[in-house]
């Protein structure tokens, strides 16, 4: 009757002292390897790696710098000649350079915007998320408060009393962008937080804050990476627009937005002021997306 | 009789399950444990028995503490767990740990073994150097049957039977006094659900532990526990010694329970096997009185009117506590 239970145990096994400590195959190593086979993500890593050397480095290849006006070459198209390879705008400032400033203060913005959203949403929605009850609701209301702000309104203010500042458009985007970074990040702590390895934590008496370090963090990590890599574009859009618009970055620097914009001006009389910049942002947006999206391909298997 | 290690007395957990056919309806309560006593001694096994969503599960995250209970009390070598502040708890629950059912589940996917079986360490032993913490991990590994080199190796490279061995290595490391196993064979091969119970035999008589096991399979639950309790939405209907339990059940739903267990002899005779009909009552709406009497067959008109409570049953020195009206 209760054959199966008397069967013997496996023989204990002896394990020799000296075997070899065998390394594991984390869960990122796997994911490394697959975003490594990803042909689109691996070439939007590499043309993304090289813009950012070109916007590094790019401005020492340049006589100019990125306010000086050429008065005697206005409006000239991009010559290799005499050194303005993307040409000139409307006061003689040279093109090339002021693409790669440009280019410094969009992808600056986009990533300091989204680590400041980033660093607030994990920490809020993951504490409201795992804390959950009266904590959770009254957090997430805040966040639907805040969410009413309309957007324009809040940054027209902040230019108004402040005046117009770099660091203000790093605070203005990221607090609006830290709203959706908690509302993902407290979703999926939400469906952590009923797994096994959590009640084995707190049965374990792991103290609160450690539990959402050590094991709610890391396993949405995933899901956070990719939503940077696809907030990093969008912040720069912001910007972009927040320029167009003339409430962005102060003259005579400059970003990609604002360029675009200028040239969108000049659009008949001198096609390649508006040319070169808007290339730059839509290879800088490609990229980020493609990375984005090989890297959630990569990371979670089972969603493609 | 020595003190007991864990006494449950009128242990109550009650959720409010808000009504959904209609606005501000009256909140319903769900008794998923309804005053569940028992008392286990040190070195001792207590199974527990009984269909899916019948309490057992939440019995034992009530236990631990993992949800509040809502009456009753839980105590731990004559201390009461309700109540006490964080200091204390942690405490405590150094003394009780658990193993859960799904073993893969039950590992953070995203840590290493070392990291794992370790990290109860780093909460009751943080004098210990990162040097003696792998060293007692690697000790505690070969105790239950995983070769110590595979210390670095994450929980997905390994098979359903090492995930519990691991488990069982997280659960043992800090050497409780009291395992509850929730339903831990249940998720496994037959032919790996052998080896892990004999391990944790094994490792009960090592380390004199107290184990509160919970399954369905009913002949595990007769050769690992000295006694046994059987529930029935979140009541226990009838508690004892295991081989007299198995040999001579009392209470309808025990009988039922024993003769719905697939016999290994072709000849034996099915005529008296008492077979369980239908489905268990909605525990938001229990039957009145007997909360068994829809499915008993000896349900007699006064079942529905009490409700049995467990009485003392002598029989051959064997104290059999039986909740039944009829026997």
């Amino acid at each position: 009757m209760s054959s199966i239970i008397q069967t013997d145990a496996a023989p204990t096994q002896i394990f020799p002292e000296d075997a070899e400590v065998l390394k594991g195959r984390s869960l990122w190593d796997d994911a490394r390897n697959r975003l490594l086979n990803n042909k689109a993500a691996v070439t939007a890593m590499i043309v993304l790696g090289a813009i950012v050397l070109l916007v590094i480095f790019g401005p020492l290849l340049s006589p100019f710098s990125y306010d000086y006006p050429d008065w005697d070459n206005i409006y000239e198209p991009p010559s290799v000649g005499d050194a303005h390879y993307f040409g000139t705008d409307s006061i003689g400032r040279d093109l090339f350079v002021r693409t790669l400033y440009g280019g410094r203060v969009s992808l600056m913005v986009g990533v300091v915007a989204t680590i400041v959203s980033l660093l607030i949403g994990v920490a809020y929605g993951a504490t409201a998320g795992y804390l959950g009850g009266r904590v959770d609701n009254i957090m997430m209301r805040i966040v639907d408060v805040l969410y009413t702000v309309p957007f324009m309104f809040f940054v027209i203010l902040l230019m108004v009393v402040f005046g117009r500042h770099l660091i203000l458009i790093f605070v203005a985007i990221g607090a609006i962008n830290w709203l959706d970074m908690a509302r993902i990040v407290r979703g999926q702590t939400l469906s952590l937080k009923h797994r096994e390895f959590i009640e084995a934590a707190e049965a374990g008496g792991v103290s609160t804050p450690n539990i959402i370090r050590r094991h709610i963090v890391p396993n949405l990590l995933g899901v956070v990476i990719v939503y940077i890599t696809l907030t990093i574009p969008q912040v720069i859009l912001i910007e972009s627009f927040l320029s167009f618009l003339g409430l962005g970055v102060q003259e005579p620097l400059t970003s990609w937005g604002a360029l675009v914009n200028e040239g969108a001006e000049d659009m008949e009389t001198a096609p390649w002021s508006l040319i070169f910049p808007a290339v730059f942002l839509a290879a800088t947006l490609f990229c980020f997306n493609f990375i984005g999206d090989g890297l959630r391909d990569a990371l979670d298997p089972k969603d493609r | 009789m020595s003190e007991p290690l864990l006494k449950v007395s009128d242990l109550q957990v009650h959720f409010d399950i808000p009504n959904t056919s209609r606005m501000f309806a009256p909140k319903q309560t769900l008794k998923a444990v309804d005053g569940v006593s028992f008392e286990l001694n040190p070195g001792e096994t207590l199974g527990i028995v009984g269909e899916s969503g019948c309490g057992k599960s939440t019995l034992a995250r009530a236990i631990l503490q993992l949800v509040k209970p809502t009456g009753g009390d839980v105590q731990l070598n004559g201390q009461s767990l309700l109540g006490l502040n964080k200091q204390q708890m942690r405490e405590a629950r150094r003394q009780i740990q658990v193993i859960f059912q799904d073993p893969l589940a039950a590992l953070n996917p995203r840590m290493t073994l070392l990291q794992i079986i370790g990290e109860p360490l780093t909460v009751y032993e943080k004098h210990l150097s990162a040097e003696q913490r792998r060293a007692r991990v690697m000790k505690m590994m070969e105790r239950v049957g995983l070769s110590p080199n595979m210390i670095n190796r994450y929980p997905h490279e390994f098979s359903g039977g090492q995930c519990q061995r691991i488990g069982i290595a997280r659960a043992l490391i800090l050497e409780p006094k009291l395992v509850i196993c929730d339903e831990p064979v249940s998720a496994l091969d037959v032919s790996i659900r052998a080896q892990i119970v004999n391990l944790l035999m094994e490792l009960q008589k090592d380390m004199g532990l107290a184990l509160i096991f919970i399954a369905h399979d009913l002949h595990i639950v007769r050769h690992i526990s000295q006694r046994v309790m059987v529930m029935y939405l979140g009541k226990a209907v009838e508690i004892g010694e295991s081989e007299a339990l198995y040999l001579s059940p009392k209470h309808p739903y025990t009988q039922a329970l024993i003769s719905s267990v697939p016999s290994m002899d072709p000849d034996a005779s099915r005529a008296n096997q008492a077979i369980l009909e239908g489905d268990l009552p909605s525990p938001l709406n229990p039957p009145s009185g007997c909360a068994f009497r829809t499915r008993c067959k000896l349900a007699q008109p006064h079942c529905a009117e009490t409700a049995p409570v467990l009485v003392a049953h002598e029989n051959e020195g064997e104290t059999r506590l039986v909740a039944c009206h009829e026997v």
